[in-house]
């Protein structure tokens, strides 16, 4: 079990390791290229419709069952069954990767959309301002927290499962766990797992310290 | 200036809130809206800036029919003050009283030195501007939301209980503020509470609604006091309400005698000649008393009559110098003149200090 340990350690801090096309360096590059997309593309879809039903109030049960719908969606699944019908490309993951991002975020948006107290939506409309006007200037700045929340927790996810670019001959850190897999080499195997850890829970820390400083003015129980 | 003419309300889910409303609002002066829960007065109140449209009739702000406006910029030229006062928490107190003239568009500069101008016209100190309305106490968070319906000098201004979430003693010091504020800007103001002393307080006319939105009597208060039009007006009042009524007359009338010269109770009074309690020559002992004012009310003066030992009021000046006592049996006498007075014309004889009872006519439809 130490073996393995100091396996793992020298097989991290080895420089010839980290360069190359099949070095850590290029493969952590892929690996956050596709997570970063696939995050922005769940963005897109999914923060106009949480807003959406935040801002209406209709439409709750799509966001809820949404929710339970991704996270019984299996993402192995999805990948294989685009990959059946699209071929060999990225699509599969990209697919996949947004299908298990969305929910995050929709619920998320619209949990923080629905936490804005209602006397302060009264309140925007009773000074004058439009639809847009609340959504924008009073809604979405006071839903933002959880909003950021959503987005990160999708984030995080999709970096845990990027891994699968890997299981379709694309790159990214699932590379070593595959190859590895593969190869019957464990180091291999736990030094990728290792360093896909590492960055979920390095973005996770910087982002809600980002989180914090951003929203230190809110009174404590919106924070 | 806000005119509703047979105005029906009635919600989707078949409820009632409010059943054929005629009433003239004059410009200038207080009107307060007064009913238990779930009488109508607060839609009536939401229906003049819209936040909820009627099912028939029609409202008028100015000459001019509210549905035939645009909402929100109608809402721009109206002030709205809420319960629990309804502060954007995301923004300084100081952005949030420019919230109107930035939607009017001002310009930032422009809009946040008005915002700076009314945190000083409703009490607040310029360092509160920069604060976030959490951390500011109930009371002030209200004077925020006074300042913040008043930003873009609305002629109109809907207070919807508006005090009705702080401490008493702050209440009345918001009540009080709102008096001088009112004195100062003659706005035209309605207001919307289920405490009838906070609507014999404030009100220049006071409406009174019952469950299923019908206005019962719209009146000034002391005509109210005076005469309801039926018992459920007289119970909504209270069993005081004769008493309410002394708190609208002042004390002005009530003949004044030399202090006692000698006697077990005397006066004892500072270098200034200003009172500081009866003194009992007996026993050697001094009971505090509250020295009362001619702008003071009948009520206070009864109430001081019959704590001061003696049954003596004193009564000072303007800066507070003795200028005679008035006796328990005088002020009750005055008490009983006025009230009969009040039954019979409906006006209070002389109203206290601040804002009295307006000219108003009573509701087109008072008969229940």
């Amino acid at each position: 079990m130490f073996e393995l340990f100091k396996d793992l350690g020298a097989w991290l801090v080895d420089g010839d390791q980290w360069a190359g096309q099949d070095g850590i360096g290029h493969r952590l590059t892929e690996h956050l290229q596709y997570s970063l997309l696939a995050t922005l593309v769940a963005a897109v879809i999914a923060l106009p419709i949480g807003l959406l039903i935040g801002h209406t109030g209709r439409g709750a049960f799509v966001a809820i069952n949404l929710a339970s719908f991704g996270r019984a969606l299996p993402t192995v699944g999805l990948v294989v069954l685009v990959f059946l019908a699209s071929g060999l490309s990225m699509w599969p993951v990209y697919v996949a990767l947004v299908a298990l991002a969305v929910p995050a975020i929709v619920t998320n948006t619209y949990a923080g959309m629905s936490a804005v107290d209602p006397e302060v939506r009264d309140a925007a409309r009773g000074q004058g301002m439009r639809g847009h006007q609340v959504l924008f200037q009073v809604e979405l700045p006071l839903a933002l927290p959880l909003v950021m929340t959503g987005l990160r927790l999708a984030l995080i996810q999709v970096v845990a499962t990027a891994t699968i670019a890997a299981y379709v001959s694309f790159g990214g850190l699932g590379r070593y766990v595959f190859d590895g897999l593969a190869q019957r080499d464990l180091v291999q195997v736990l030094g990728g797992a290792v360093l896909v850890a590492l960055v979920a829970v390095v973005l996770d820390l910087a982002l809600s310290g980002l989180q914090r400083a951003l929203f230190r003015h809110r009174p404590a129980k919106s924070a | 200036m806000i005119q509703f003419d047979t105005v029906h309300k009635r919600f989707p889910n078949g409820t009632t809130a409010v059943d054929d409303l005629s009433l003239d609002l004059p410009e200038g002066g207080v009107t307060v809206l007064v009913g238990s829960s779930g009488c109508g007065k607060t839609t009536t109140l939401r229906m003049i800036n819209r936040m909820v449209d009627p099912t028939s009739g029609t409202i008028r702000v100015g000459g001019r029919d509210v549905l035939d406006q645009d909402a929100a910029e109608l809402r721009r030229s109206i002030g709205y003050v809420i319960q629990q006062s309804g502060l954007f928490p995301h923004r300084t107190v100081l952005d949030n009283v420019a919230t109107v003239p930035l939607l009017l568009g001002w310009g930032r500069r422009k809009a946040r030195a008005r915002a700076a101008e009314l945190l000083d016209t409703v009490g607040l100190s310029p360092d509160a501007g920069k604060r976030y309305p959490h951390q500011l106490s109930g009371g002030q968070q209200q004077r925020v939301g006074v300042a913040r319906a008043l930003a873009a000098d609305p002629p109109v201004l809907l207070m919807d209980e508006p005090f009705g979430a702080v401490d008493p003693v702050v209440r009345t010091q918001l009540q009080d503020e709102l008096l001088r504020l009112q004195e100062e800007l003659g706005k035209t103001i309605v207001f919307v509470t289920h405490d009838i002393d906070e609507a014999v307080r404030l009100g220049d006319r006071i409406a009174v609604f019952r469950t299923g939105g019908r206005l019962v009597q719209c009146a000034p208060p002391a005509e109210l006091l005076a005469r309801p039009v039926d018992d459920f007006v007289a119970d909504f009042l209270g069993a005081e309400r004769g008493l309410k009524l002394l708190s609208l007359t002042t004390l002005a009338g009530v003949p004044q005698g030399p202090a006692p010269d000698g006697g077990r109770w005397t006066l004892a009074l500072d270098s200034a000649r200003k009172p500081l309690a009866w003194h009992d020559t007996e026993t050697n002992v001094r009971t505090p008393l509250r020295a009362l004012r001619d702008g003071d009310s009948l009520l206070a003066a009864l109430n001081e009559s019959i704590a001061a030992p003696g049954g003596l009021v004193a009564r000072v000046d303007s800066t507070g110098v003795l200028t005679g006592v008035s006796s328990r049996d005088d002020i009750h006498t005055h008490a009983g003149a006025a009230h009969a007075q009040a039954a019979l014309t409906g006006n209070a004889p002389s109203a206290p200090t601040g804002p009295g009872p307006g000219e108003g006519a009573p509701a087109k439809d008072a008969a229940a």
